[in-house]
């Protein structure tokens, strides 16, 4: 019974990440190469992409308190952010990592600083709900 | 009887990996193992060059490397150098080089297979385009593009000197309409 709860659970849990947008297809593909041969592949991934993530945000920290900005730097380091995202699926920190890119393009200070903490934001959000997800799905 | 070395599987085609990026990487590895290549990662250009050979050291290489798949936007040297760089050397110019990047660049796209890339793989990577390089790998085999005459059109940067005249190949811009087909499908 308790089994059926859990797995009942798990897919309830997913289908929400997918239903509120913070994961797409590409999470979904991680998913198909994961298999009894790469039985934790989805996890290490997803704890690759925020060990990563979270040693940019630290880095454009620092850059957003220079003056002026380095908006060739900022945006370097948003690509990076952006491509990891991308490729794992989370859709909501990709598109406010475009955001923050096109305030780096318009090189709009205040803009940059606003998106960077939606970017965190998000960042947040998703590292709770997948650690959520992992711990209920382990 | 010694059975030990009897095997039926052909030789895994060997895949040297170019990205800076970490999650790029361990994902397109995955893909690229799963697909049965034998794989080898390199997180920049200069590596790469290292790798086969082709630095300055001029190290001899005895990696046989089948197939590059290379990132474009790289620090340093960018997917396209090092894409110019393999086509201009003797010993690896026929070896097929794929570009994958975040950009749907139409002008991008074209440099690239006019620069002689196999393909132009849109980022994140899936097991449908991982599939389907190693279907046309296995298919044009060591056939390859062939002769083309060389005109000038590329733009050069760095150290390398170009190349002298570069002409658009045909197999070049067919890959471009099959790209754009693909593309508008999806």
């Amino acid at each position: 019974m308790e089994q059926n709860h859990t797995k009942r659970q798990i897919k309830v849990t997913r289908n929400s990440l997918f239903e509120q947008g913070y994961l797409d297809e590409q999470f979904t593909q991680l998913e198909d190469l994961q298999d009894d041969a790469n039985p934790n592949f989805v996890e290490e991934i997803v704890t690759s992409f925020f060990s990563d993530s979270t040693r940019l945000i630290r880095n454009v920290e620092t850059a957003l308190e220079n003056y002026p900005l380095d908006f060739c730097k900022l945006d370097d380091y948003m690509h990076q952010f952006m491509g990891s995202s991308s490729s794992i699926g989370a859709k909501k920190v990709r598109n406010e990592c475009t955001q923050f890119q096109e305030y780096c393009k318009a090189r709009n200070d205040d803009g940059c600083i606003r998106a960077f903490q939606r970017v965190k934001q998000e960042h947040a959000t998703l590292k709770r709900k997948l650690e959520a997800y992992f711990q209920v799905s382990l | 009887m010694d059975t030990s070395n009897f095997s039926c599987d052909p030789p895994k085609l060997h895949v040297l990996v170019v990205d800076d990026n970490n999650i790029d990487r361990k994902l397109i590895q995955k893909l690229l193992e799963i697909s049965s290549f034998k794989v080898t990662v390199v997180d920049s250009g200069s590596k790469a060059l290292q790798y086969l050979g082709l630095d300055e050291e001029n190290t001899s290489s005895q990696f046989d490397v089948n197939l590059i798949i290379s990132d474009y936007s790289m620090p340093g040297m960018t997917g396209f150098e090092l894409l110019k760089k393999i086509k201009n050397s003797s010993t690896f110019k026929d070896i097929p080089v794929v570009i994958m990047s975040s950009e749907n660049n139409l002008t991008r796209i074209n440099r690239c297979l006019e620069e002689g890339a196999e393909e132009y793989l849109l980022k994140p990577v899936k097991l449908s385009d991982v599939n389907r390089l190693k279907e046309s790998i296995n298919k044009s085999g060591s056939q390859h593009m062939g002769q083309h005459e060389q005109d000038q059109s590329v733009d050069c940067h760095g150290p390398t000197p170009c190349s002298p005249e570069q002409k658009p190949k045909q197999n070049g811009l067919l890959k471009l309409d099959e790209l754009i087909a693909t593309n508008s499908i999806n």
